[in-house]
C-alpha cells in the first residue's frame, strides 16, 4: 500500500520501509533550534549531537526590552560559544526564525525537523516535515533523534483560478472558516491542486505557517520549480523531493475552488471566526492599530503589496500602522526596492524584524478596548496584549487598505 | 507514578488557547518570572478569579482543541496551581506533548463535557482511560496510552526530565551523580 509524504519521511528517518498512522517511531532528526541549550547545560550534558544543525536566534524579545531579556540574550551567546553552534544570528543579522532559518539553508525537501515555536509548520512549504518540539528538543540536542506518532494524513485540494488580489492568507482563512480550526488536529495536511501550483512560494508559506492554526503537525506542499529556485542559492546539500504515492491513504480529502473567493478576515477571538472583508466593511469596524508583520505575512511580496496600496496615501488620523519585515534580508530587500520609503511616507512606523507585537510582547502591545487588524496568525483573547483588545486577522493588502480607511475594508478598490 | 486521580472538576469550554494559560504580555515577555506568579495569570483573561480558587488535587475538564496555539507550556501553570489531571474532548498536539513531558496527566475523553458539571467529583484512571463521575455514577471510556510506547514510558517515568536523565545516564552523557 502506498504512503503519504509524512509517512515516507518518517519511515525514511526511522530506517523503515514503511510506517502506518498511529504507530510510534523513533526518528533521526535533521535539525533543531537551540531554545533548550540552557536546560541541557544544567543537566550536565557538555556537547550537542551536531553543532552545525542547531539554529539559534532571539526573535521574540529582539532587541531586549528588559534587563531580564538582555541577560537571557547574553546567556544565549555564551551557550553558542560553549557548544560551538555555527548558525547563530545576532540582532541586525537575524529575523523571525521561520523566515530566517530557511533563508540560511536550514530546511530542504524530504527532511525531518523539530524545533521551537509552534509556527514551525511553516517549513512544510519546502516539502519538509517540520514541526514543533518544545521540551522534546532536549532529546534532539543530545541524541539527534526524537519519538513521533505517525499522523493520519489529510489532503486539501485547492483548485480554480487564483484571483489576482488573492493571497495565501485569504485561502487559509477560508479553509479555517469552512473546516474549523481543529480539522487538522495531530494530522499531516498535504496541500495540492491547480491553485496551489499558481501560488507563489510566499503564498504557500502563509498557508503552511497557519497549519498550526488548523491543528496540524505538518502542513506540506510538493516541491516544484518555485521551491527549487528559492532553495538554489541557500541549500548546497543534495535533497530529494518527496511525493505521495498514487495509492496513498488519506483519512479525508477536502476540496476548495478559490475562483470566487473574496478577501477574508478572521474576527475576534478565533482564527476560524472568518467572514468576508466586505461584511466587515458593511458592519463598520473602526481600528486603532494596523500591524503588518510576523512569520505569517511579512515577506517581500507582502511589503510590496502594502506599498502598492499605500503609495501616495496616508494612514488615517487616529490610526497607527506598524510594519515589521520578517527578517533582515526582507528588510534590506524592501529598503532597496523603495517599499519602506513609501510606507514611511504614508505614516507607518517601520520597525525591525521581531515577533514582538504578534505575541503581545513589546513594540506594539494593545491596550484595553483597542482594535487591531493584523497580518499575523492568531487573534485569541489576550494574544496581542490586553484581554479587552480585539484583533482581526487579514492579508497584507487588507491590513494596509484598512489603515488608510481607518476601518476594516475590502482592499480590492485600493488595488485597482 | 500515581495513575488514579480523584477531585472536584473545573469546567472550561472549547479552544482554550495557551495564550489564555500563559499570556504573552504578562508571562512570556518576562523571561525569569517566578512559576507561582506566572500561574496566577493562567486563565485571567477568560476567568479572572479562577487561579486563586484552585485547590491541589482539583481536576480540569474542557472541550475541543484544548491548548490550541502557541507552544508555551500551558501545563506548567496548571500543574503549579495543583491541578491533578486534565480531561478534554480533544487536545492540540503541541499541548499534549507538553503535558506528557511536564507530567500533568491529560486524557482525551470524548463526551467529558456531558459527563460532569463544575464542582462534581470525578475519578480518572489515566492508564485504563476510565473516567467516573462519583456524584452521579456515570462513566466514560477515554483514550489510553499504548503500553510501552514512548509517551507511555514518559508518563510512567513522571515526565520528560526523569525519562531523559535515565537515557543520558545509559548513554554515558552524564554521570549518575552529576546532574540535578
Amino acid at each position: 500500500m502506498g504512503m503519504t509524504i509524512a509517512e515516507k519521511v518518517l519511515a525514511g528517518h526511522a530506517g523503515r520501509q514503511s510506517v502506518r498512522p498511529g504507530e510510534y517511531v523513533w526518528c533521526k532528526v535533521d535539525a533543531t533550534s537551540g531554545h533548550m541549550l540552557r536546560a541541557l547545560e544544567r543537566l550536565g550534558v557538555e556537547r550537542v549531537w551536531d553543532p552545525d544543525r542547531v539554529f539559534i536566534v532571539e526573535d521574540h524579545l529582539a532587541p531586549p526590552p528588559t534587563v531580564d531579556a538582555a541577560n537571557s540574550a547574553t546567556e544565549m551567546r555564551r551557550l553558542v560559544k560553549k557548544y560551538g553552534i555555527t548558525n547563530f544570528f545576532e540582532f541586525g543579522r537575524g529575523g523571525i526564525l521561520h523566515q530566517l532559518f530557511p533563508e540560511n539553508g536550514m530546511i530542504a525537501p524530504g527532511e525531518l525537523i523539530a524545533m521551537g515555536d509552534s509556527h514551525s509548520t511553516s517549513g512544510g512549504v519546502f516539502n519538509a516535515c517540520v514541526t514543533n518540539s518544545a521540551m522534546d528538543a532536549l532529546y534532539i540536542l543530545a541524541f539527534g533523534e526524537l519519538w513521533f506518532r505517525v499522523p493520519e494524513s489529510v489532503k486539501v485540494v485547492i483548485d480554480g483560478n487564483l484571483p489576482s488580489w488573492c493571497v495565501g492568507k485569504d485561502v487559509i482563512l477560508e479553509i479555517a472558516r469552512d473546516l474549523g480550526t481543529d480539522f487538522g488536529l495531530y494530522k499531516s495536511i498535504e496541500y495540492t491542486g491547480a491553485a496551489v501550483r499558481q501560488m507563489t512560494l510566499a503564498q504557500r508559506w502563509t498557508i503552511a505557517n497557519m497549519g498550526v492554526e488548523v491543528g496540524a503537525k505538518f502542513a506540506l506542499f510538493e516541491c516544484d520549480e518555485k521551491t527549487d529556485e528559492w532553495l538554489s542559492t541557500r541549500v548546497s546539500r543534495p535533497y530529494e523531493p518527496v511525493f505521495a504515492d498514487g495509492d496513498a491513504q488519506y483519512e479525508t480529502t477536502h476540496r476548495f475552488d478559490v475562483s470566487g473567493l473574496e478577501p477574508m478576515v478572521a474576527f475576534p477571538h478565533d482564527p476560524g471566526n472568518v467572514h468576508p472583508a466586505r461584511t466587515a466593511q458593511e458592519t463598520g469596524i473602526p481600528i486603532d492599530q494596523a500591524f503588518l508583520g510576523s512569520c505569517t505575512n511579512a515577506r517581500q511580496e507582502d511589503l510590496e503589496v502594502a506599498a502598492r496600496v499605500m503609495k501616495g496615501r496616508k494612514v488615517a488620523p487616529g490610526v497607527r500602522m506598524l510594519v515589521s519585515p520578517a527578517s533582515q534580508e526582507v528588510y534590506r530587500d524592501a529598503l532597496k526596492a523603495g517599499w519602506l520609503e513609501i510606507l514611511a511616507d504614508a505614516g507607518c512606523l517601520v520597525e525591525h524584524s521581531t515577533c514582538g507585537p504578534c505575541f503581545g510582547g513589546h513594540l506594539g502591545v494593545l491596550g484595553d478596548g483597542e482594535v487591531c487588524i493584523s497580518s499575523s496568525n492568531r487573534n485569541f483573547q489576550g494574544r496581542m496584549g490586553s484581554s479587552h483588545a480585539q484583533v482581526y486577522l487579514a492579508s497584507p493588502a487588507t491590513v494596509a487598505a484598512s489603515a488608510i480607511a481607518g476601518r476594516i475594508v475590502d482592499p480590492r478598490e485600493f488595488l485597482a | 507514578m500515581e495513575t488514579v486521580f480523584s477531585g472536584r472538576a473545573w469546567k472550561f469550554g472549547d479552544k482554550i488557547s495557551t495564550d489564555l494559560m500563559v499570556p504573552g504580555s504578562y508571562v512570556l515577555a518576562r523571561r525569569n518570572i517566578d512559576p507561582m506568579e506566572a500561574a496566577q495569570y493562567c486563565m485571567r483573561a477568560n476567568r479572572p478569579d479562577w487561579a486563586a480558587q484552585v485547590r491541589p488535587g482539583d481536576l480540569l475538564i474542557a472541550g475541543r482543541n484544548f491548548g490550541c496555539g502557541s507552544s508555551r507550556n500551558g501545563s506548567e501553570p496548571l500543574k503549579t496551581l495543583g491541578i491533578g489531571a486534565v480531561i478534554v474532548e480533544s487536545v492540540s498536539r503541541i499541548h499534549l506533548r507538553n503535558a506528557i513531558n511536564t507530567g500533568l496527566p491529560t486524557l482525551v475523553c470524548p463526551g467529558i463535557l456531558g459527563l460532569a458539571e463544575e464542582g462534581q467529583t470525578l475519578r480518572v484512571d489515566i492508564l485504563s482511560g476510565k473516567v467516573a463521575n462519583l456524584d452521579t455514577g456515570a462513566e466514560l471510556q477515554g483514550d489510553s496510552w499504548e503500553e510501552g510506547s514512548p509517551p507511555y514510558q514518559i508518563v510512567m517515568a513522571g515526565g520528560f526530565m526523569p525519562f531523559f536523565q535515565e537515557k543520558l545516564r545509559s548513554a554515558g552523557l552524564i554521570t549518575a551523580a552529576g546532574s540535578e
